[in-house]
C-alpha cells in the first residue's frame, strides 16, 4: 500500500545525497507541489489562520473587550467592520477570536488524543479483560449523543473553560480510542511486534517504538478530522451561550450576539460564522488529500 | 431465520441494557454536584432547616436507589417531576415541544433521504465526472459548515431579502398542517443541508463499492445500459448499507435540532434543554436528556437491525 511513497524515495535518493532531514523536507515539498489545488488552497489557509491567531495583538490597534465606540456602528474607515452590540471592534474581536477559538479547539483535541490514543493502543496491545472493560465502557459512552452529554455536564459542572475543555475532550476521546484500538490491532500481531514481545520489551516501549510510528498516518488524518469536529461543537456550544462566556471574543458567541444585525440585511454577523466555516473546509480538504496518500484507513466518519 | 430472531433478540437486549445504563448515568450524574439539588435550589443563604425540609419534599432524603426506581418509574409513566425554574410540571412543559421537534425532524427526513438517495445514484451513476466531482467538493464543504452558518445564509437569502419565508418558525399548537410546514420550512432546509452530504456519500460509496463485483460485470459484458446495471442491479443489493446510514442521520437530526431550534426560536425540545442548562433547572435537563439519549439509542438499535436483517453475510459471521 506504501508503494508510490517508497517509489519517490528512490527517485529521490537519484539527486545528489542530502542530509536525512532535507531530504525529508525536499519529499514534502515535492508531494506538496503535487497536491490538487483544494489541499493547496487548504494548506495556504491554514497558515493564514494560525499567523493571525499568533499575531492578533500586532496586526489590531484596540483592545481585546475595549469599548471603542458607538454600538453597531456601520463598516467605515476607522473601524473597518463596524462595532458590535456593546460598541467593541468587531475586526479586532474577529482577529482575537481566531486565537481564542481554535486555541481552545486544539488544546481540546491533543487533549481527547492523548487519552483516547493511549487507551486505545494500550487496550489492544493489552488485550484481554482490560481491552473488554475499556470498549463496552467506550460503548455506552458512544451511545449517548455529545452535544446532550455536554449540556448535561455543563448544568452539572457549571461553564467554565477548563470543564469544556475537559468534558469534550472526554467525549471526543471515545472515537479517538477506536480508531486507535482498530488500527493498533493490525499492527500489533506483526512478527516485529511479536519479537519486541519476545525480547521481553516493557509494554509502554512496545506501544511507542514498535507500534506508534506504523499507525501515525491515520492517526495524523484523524487528527485533523477530530479537530473540525470539535472546533464546531465548542462553536455550536458558544452560539447557544453555553461554552466560551463574555468578555472572551469567540466566534461562536459573536454571531448569536450580533444575529439580530442580519435583519437589516447586514452579513457581518455571518463573518465569524464564515470563518470557522472555511478553517473546518480548509483542514477538511488537507485531510482529504492526506488520505488520499496514505491509502485511506479511515473506518468511520 | 431461527439464527436472525436470535441475533436481533440479542441487538434488543443489548440496546435496552445501554439506555437502562445511560439512565443511570443521567441520575447519578447529579450527584456529582458540589452539595445536592435542594442546596442548589435555595442557594448558600438557606437555613440547615428549609434545606431539610425542601430535601424531604423531593424525597432527597430517601437512599439513592430507591430515589433512581421513582425516577425512573415516573419517567415511564410519563410524570417527569416539576421543574425547578417556574415548577410547572416538567410533562407539560416537554409534550407540545416533542411533538413539535419531532415534525420538524421528520420534515427534515422527508426532504433529505429522497434527495440525498437521488444525488448518490447520480453521483456513482456518472463516477468521475464533473458533476461527481463538484457534488464531492459541495458535500464536503457543506459537512464542514456549523448549522447556524448555513441557518443564517437561508435567513438572509430567502427571508430577509427575498421575502419568501418567515425568519422566525414561531408555530401555534391550533396552526393548520401547511401553514406549520410553511414555518417549519427554512429549519426544515438547515437541517436538510446539514445531514444530506454524508448520507449522500455512503449511497454513492456503497453503490461504488458494488459496481467492482463479478455480477455486475457480467451484466456489464451483456451490453445493458449503464442506468440500468445502477438501478436495477446494483441499488437492491446497497440498500441494506443505505438504510442504515439513513437511519443514523435521523438519530443525528434529532440531535442536530437544538441548535437550529435556538435559531430560528422554534419552540422545541432542543430550545427548552437549551434554556433550562442556562438556568441550571436539573430536572428539566435531566428529562430531555433523557428522551434525546433514548430516541437515539433506539434509532441506532433499529439501524442495527435493518442491517443484520437485510444483509445475509451479518448472520454468518466469520
Amino acid at each position: 500500500m506504501n508503494q508510490p511513497v517508497s517509489k519517490t524515495a528512490q527517485t529521490a535518493d537519484a539527486a545528489p545525497p542530502p542530509t536525512p532531514r532535507v531530504r525529508g523536507w525536499r519529499l514534502a515539498w515535492r508531494e506538496l507541489r503535487k497536491a490538487p489545488w483544494t489541499a493547496k488552497i487548504g494548506l495556504f489557509l491554514i497558515f493564514c489562520y494560525v499567523f493571525i491567531a499568533i499575531f492578533a495583538p500586532v496586526l489590531t490597534p484596540y483592545g481585546e473587550s475595549q469599548v471603542v465606540g458607538q454600538e453597531f456602528e456601520p463598516w467605515g474607515s476607522q473601524y473597518l467592520l463596524g462595532t458590535d452590540a456593546l460598541g467593541r471592534d468587531m475586526l479586532t474581536r474577529l482577529l482575537y477570536g481566531a486565537r481564542n477559538t481554535i486555541g481552545i479547539a486544539f488544546v481540546t483535541t491533543c487533549f481527547a488524543f492523548l487519552i483516547g490514543g493511549t487507551c486505545g493502543i494500550l487496550a489492544s496491545v493489552l488485550g484481554g479483560w482490560i481491552d473488554q472493560i475499556l470498549s463496552r465502557v467506550i460503548d455506552i459512552l458512544m451511545a449517548i449523543p455529545q452535544l446532550i452529554f455536554a449540556l448535561l455536564l455543563l448544568t452539572i459542572f457549571a461553564i467554565y473553560i477548563p470543564v469544556i475543555i475537559v468534558i469534550i475532550a472526554v467525549l471526543d476521546s471515545t472515537r479517538v480510542f477506536r480508531l486507535a484500538r482498530a488500527v493498533t490491532l493490525n499492527v500489533a500481531v506483526m512478527d516485529f511486534v511479536e519479537a519486541a514481545r519476545l525480547r521481553g520489551e516493557r509494554i509502554g516501549w512496545i506501544a511507542i517504538r514498535e507500534v506508534l510510528p506504523n499507525i501515525t498516518a491515520p492517526l495524523v488524518a484523524e487528527f485533523g478530522l477530530r479537530f473540525c469536529f470539535v472546533f464546531l461543537t465548542i462553536a455550536a456550544l458558544s452560539f447557544l451561550g453555553l461554552g466560551i462566556q463574555p468578555p472572551t471574543a469567540d466566534w461562536g458567541s459573536m454571531v448569536r450576539d450580533n444575529a439580530t444585525l442580519i435583519t437589516y440585511e447586514d452579513i457581518t454577523p455571518l463573518l465569524p460564522a464564515a470563518a470557522i466555516a472555511l478553517l473546518t473546509v480548509s483542514v477538511n480538504f488537507v485531510v482529504d488529500w492526506f488520505l488520499h496518500k496514505t491509502s485511506g484507513l479511515r473506518d468511520e466518519h | 431465520m431461527g439464527a436472525i430472531l436470535k441475533i436481533v433478540a440479542q441487538r434488543l437486549a443489548l440496546g435496552l441494557f445501554v439506555l437502562f445504563v445511560v439512565s443511570l448515568i443521567i441520575f447519578l450524574g447529579v450527584s456529582l454536584l458540589p452539595g445536592d439539588l435542594a442546596q442548589q435550589m435555595l442557594g448558600q443563604t438557606a437555613t440547615p432547616e428549609t434545606v431539610a425540609a425542601i430535601r424531604r419534599e423531593l424525597g432527597l432524603d430517601l437512599p439513592a436507589h430507591i430515589r433512581y426506581i421513582h425516577w425512573l418509574v415516573g419517567m415511564l409513566h410519563g410524570d417527569f417531576g416539576t421543574s425547578l425554574a417556574n415548577h410547572r410540571e416538567i410533562a407539560e412543559l416537554i409534550g407540545v415541544r416533542l411533538q413539535n421537534t419531532l415534525f420538524l425532524a421528520s420534515l427534515a427526513a422527508a426532504i433529505a433521504v429522497p434527495v440525498a438517495v437521488t444525488l448518490g445514484v447520480l453521483a456513482a451513476l456518472y463516477r468521475n465526472s464533473l458533476y461527481d466531482r463538484l457534488v464531492n467538493i459541495v458535500t464536503l464543504t457543506s459537512i464542514s459548515f456549523p448549522e447556524f452558518f448555513i441557518a443564517y445564509i437561508l435567513i438572509l437569502f430567502m427571508s430577509v431579502k427575498a421575502g419568501w419565508f418567515p425568519s422566525l418558525s414561531n408555530v401555534s399548537p391550533g396552526m393548520p398542517f401547511w401553514d406549520r410546514v410553511y414555518y417549519c420550512l427554512l429549519p426544515a432546509l438547515t437541517l436538510t443541508m446539514v445531514v444530506i452530504a454524508h448520507m449522500m456519500r455512503m449511497t454513492r460509496a456503497s453503490i461504488i463499492n458494488l459496481l467492482s463485483s463479478p455480477y455486475i460485470e457480467m451484466a456489464n459484458l451483456k451490453g445493458l445500459k449503464r442506468s440500468h446495471i445502477i438501478i436495477k442491479h446494483a441499488l437492491p443489493n446497497a440498500w441494506a448499507p443505505i438504510v442504515n446510514v439513513i437511519v443514523i442521520n435521523l438519530a443525528y437530526l434529532i440531535v442536530g435540532v437544538v441548535v437550529v431550534e435556538v435559531v430560528f426560536v422554534y419552540p422545541g425540545l432542543g430550545q427548552l434543554i437549551v434554556d433550562s442548562v442556562q438556568k441550571r433547572d436539573i430536572p428539566v435537563v435531566q428529562a430531555c436528556s433523557l428522551i434525546f439519549a433514548a430516541t437515539y439509542i433506539l434509532l441506532n438499535l433499529t439501524a442495527d437491525i435493518l442491517s443484520i436483517v437485510t444483509n445475509p453475510r451479518l448472520l454468518h459471521p466469520r
